[in-house]
């Protein structure tokens, strides 16, 4: 199969603490997963749950303390970067945090360009500014001389994506896209991207702790929990039909503007993140309402079931 | 019986700023006639910058310039008497706070003094509106409401960075309603959370409404919190409420053009159609287009939509609308 991008065993470990008193928390735990050319992957979870530092070591802002990440057939390997980052590029989640509010919008395009030597003339860089900014339903005049207060967020949330396509990138990686965009106007980033990859054939790394827009926009779907992907399939099945306790959970609590389904019973809440980071077996044990005596000491092993991707002993041999 | 706690009448809040010898007023809240309820959970929905933060601010009567009340007043009823808010002095306002109308905002982290251990927090609380002398009393009293709520004791002792983002909002809400106020208003208090945790924080408030039987009002943008908790729901555009009804009309049967863009945006499980956006942004509340201000994105635009902002017009008991297109708007007051 034809993978973009390749994730194996990724592990990534902070040290919290001073030198003698040192607490090693493990925010990403040797996860593996792939994009496929022209998809839309979501990696979902709540906050915490390593889904932003998994992105930053795709991008490169950290190293992995282990593990591998190929892009395109090349490896990187540790502390070392092998591809430049034209093919990947990144969206952040906050638009007014993205730009510098002193800066003119438009410089950040040129200073992409001469960054990548991808234009030899002013003429040029002016029609290859104009081209991907119609790509997001703007164009040059829109932007020529403005600061970013004169745009609203979800303007901002688009202007950011040209700024994206203008190395012509196989994936871009965005985290947290819209959940500081106005709700009236999140549905106009959301399909953007589905535009991007049906007409460009870019994929994208969708990061979000929002299920409903995941489902409407993404091919398939990895449920992270503090630093495990406890289940990842297409959306289809693991948002419609979810097999982990913890995606049970997550899906039972999504607010739906629906009022026939309001929330029905309890729920529990962890008392502090840490305490499940530590944890020695399945890091939901202390929550989960299946939870076993196994399941508190020994991690659970990843299984098949229908195509999905399930890390649990309910759907293991054994047990099942 | 008029079971009315809390009323606007309509109220006009703006910010003026003097800007280099040029005024400049930021019209946030416009003519808002609001009747809300006695034990009744009322929303109230908007994107960013529509104004519902100063709304707010007038309903709890923190009104700083340069913020000004213009016109309109904003009444509570105490005791069975209306009271004019904009007659209260300073102490009486402080008195009022927490034991009769409190606020949660959205920021956790700002409202619980990050140096000092959560029980310092409740113990400043406690003193500055019992007193000194029945602090002891007071603080048993405050250990049993966090029993009542389900929040463990030990996190008395903790400092606030010690604790989940969930947790520190939870425990503002159990300090903002120690008092038992009549009035809770919640700033955005599940916006910054996990789906989870707002779940739990929304758990939490329905439990202490369901206790104290006292009156919500939430501003939050996110429609599906909404469906979830509110009896009734106002939605604000542009510094104005342009619809209003019980929470299932609004799901149900939207009827402002801006009210059904907002419904039909959202995302839902097991329908991948294709959704569309509100068109355009919204507009500067320093600068409104003339009559109404949804008209340069309004699909259905006339030309007197352009002219004059229109009235409400009660389409159903309790469900009033401000749009031309359902009516000629001739129930102008708030019910």
């Amino acid at each position: 199969m034809d993978k973009l991008l390749e994730v194996e065993n990724l592990t990534k470990v902070f040290a919290l603490g001073s030198v003698l008193s040192k607490l090693r928390i493990t925010a990403v735990d040797n996860i593996s997963f792939f994009i496929k050319p022209a998809e839309i992957f979501a990696l979902a979870g709540e906050s915490g749950c390593g889904k932003s530092t998994t992105a930053r070591i795709i991008l490169g802002f950290e190293h992995a303390t282990a593990g591998t990440i190929t892009h395109s057939g090349k490896k990187e390997a540790k502390n070392e970067r092998v591809w430049f980052t034209e093919g990947i590029q990144a969206i952040f989640q906050d638009p007014f945090g993205t730009f510098n509010p002193l800066r003119p919008v438009e410089r950040y395009f040129f200073e992409t360009l001469r960054n990548y030597k991808l234009a030899s003339s002013p003429a040029e860089a002016v029609r290859r500014i104009d081209a991907k900014l119609h790509a997001v339903g703007l164009s040059y005049e829109d932007l020529a001389g403005k600061y970013p207060s004169e745009f609203s967020g979800g303007q901002l949330q688009r202007i950011s994506i040209a700024r994206a396509l203008l190395t012509d990138p196989q994936l871009i990686v965005a985290d947290e896209p819209v959940s500081m965009v106005d709700a009236s106007l999140r549905m106009s980033i959301v399909n953007l991207f589905k535009t991007l990859r049906d007409e460009l054939g870019v994929s994208v790394l969708y990061i979000t702790h929002d299920l409903a827009t995941a489902y409407y926009v993404c091919d398939r779907i990895a449920i992270m929990f503090r630093g495990d992907i406890v289940e990842m399939g297409t959306v289809e099945e693991v948002l419609m039909n979810p097999r982990h306790p913890y995606t049970q959970l997550l899906r039972a609590s999504i607010p739906e503007a629906d009022t026939a389904h309001r929330w029905q019973g309890e729920i529990r809440l962890a008392d502090t993140e840490q305490d499940e980071y530590l944890r020695q077996g399945c890091r939901f044990a202390g929550r989960c309402p299946h939870a076993m005596e196994i399941c508190r000491s020994t991690p659970p092993p990843t299984v098949q079931v229908e195509g999905v991707q399930v890390r649990c002993y309910l759907y293991s041999e054994p047990f099942s | 019986m008029d079971n009315t706690i809390l009323r606007t009448a309509a109220l006009q809040a703006f910010y003026q700023l003097d800007l280099y010898g040029k005024t400049k007023v930021v019209k946030a809240v416009n003519e808002v006639d609001l009747a809300i309820q006695a034990d009744e959970i009322y929303g109230i929905a908007g994107e960013s910058g529509c104004g519902k933060s100063t709304l707010l601010k007038a309903l709890v009567a923190a009104v700083e310039p340069p913020l000004r009340v213009v016109g309109g007043k904003v009444t509570y009823r105490i005791d069975g008497k209306e009271v004019d808010v904009s007659t209260l002095s300073p102490e009486e306002k402080r008195a009022l706070r927490l034991s009769y109308i409190a606020y949660v905002p959205q920021g956790s982290m700002s409202v619980l003094n990050p140096v000092a251990r959560i029980r310092d927090t409740y113990r400043d609380f406690i003193e500055s509106h019992l007193g000194r002398q029945r602090h002891q009393e007071a603080f048993a009293l405050a250990q049993d409401h966090l029993t009542d709520l389900g929040l463990p004791l030990k996190i008395l002792d903790a400092y606030p960075h010690q604790l989940s983002g969930g947790m520190r909002q939870r425990v503002t809400i159990a300090l903002a309603t120690l008092l038992k106020p009549r009035i809770l208003i919640g700033d955005e208090p599940t916006t910054a959370l996990d789906v989870v945790v707002q779940r739990g924080v929304v758990q939490l408030l329905k439990e202490v409404q369901a206790r104290l039987k006292n009156t919500i009002v939430l501003v939050t943008h996110d429609m599906g919190v909404h469906a979830n908790i509110a009896d009734r729901i106002g939605i604000m555009y542009a510094g104005r409420i342009v619809e209003e009804a019980a929470t299932e009309k609004i799901f149900g049967a939207p009827a402002h053009p801006y009210t059904q863009y907002l419904i039909s945006s959202l995302p839902k499980f097991g329908d991948k159609s294709p959704r569309e956006s509100v068109p355009g942004s919204p507009p500067s509340l320093a600068n409104l287009p003339g009559g109404c201000p949804f008209h340069p994105r309004c699909p259905h635009v006339q030309t007197r939509c352009k002219e004059k902002m229109p009235g409400f017009t009660q389409i159903e008991k309790n469900h009033r609308v401000a749009c031309w297109l359902v009516g000629e708007g001739e129930h102008g007051q708030a019910a």
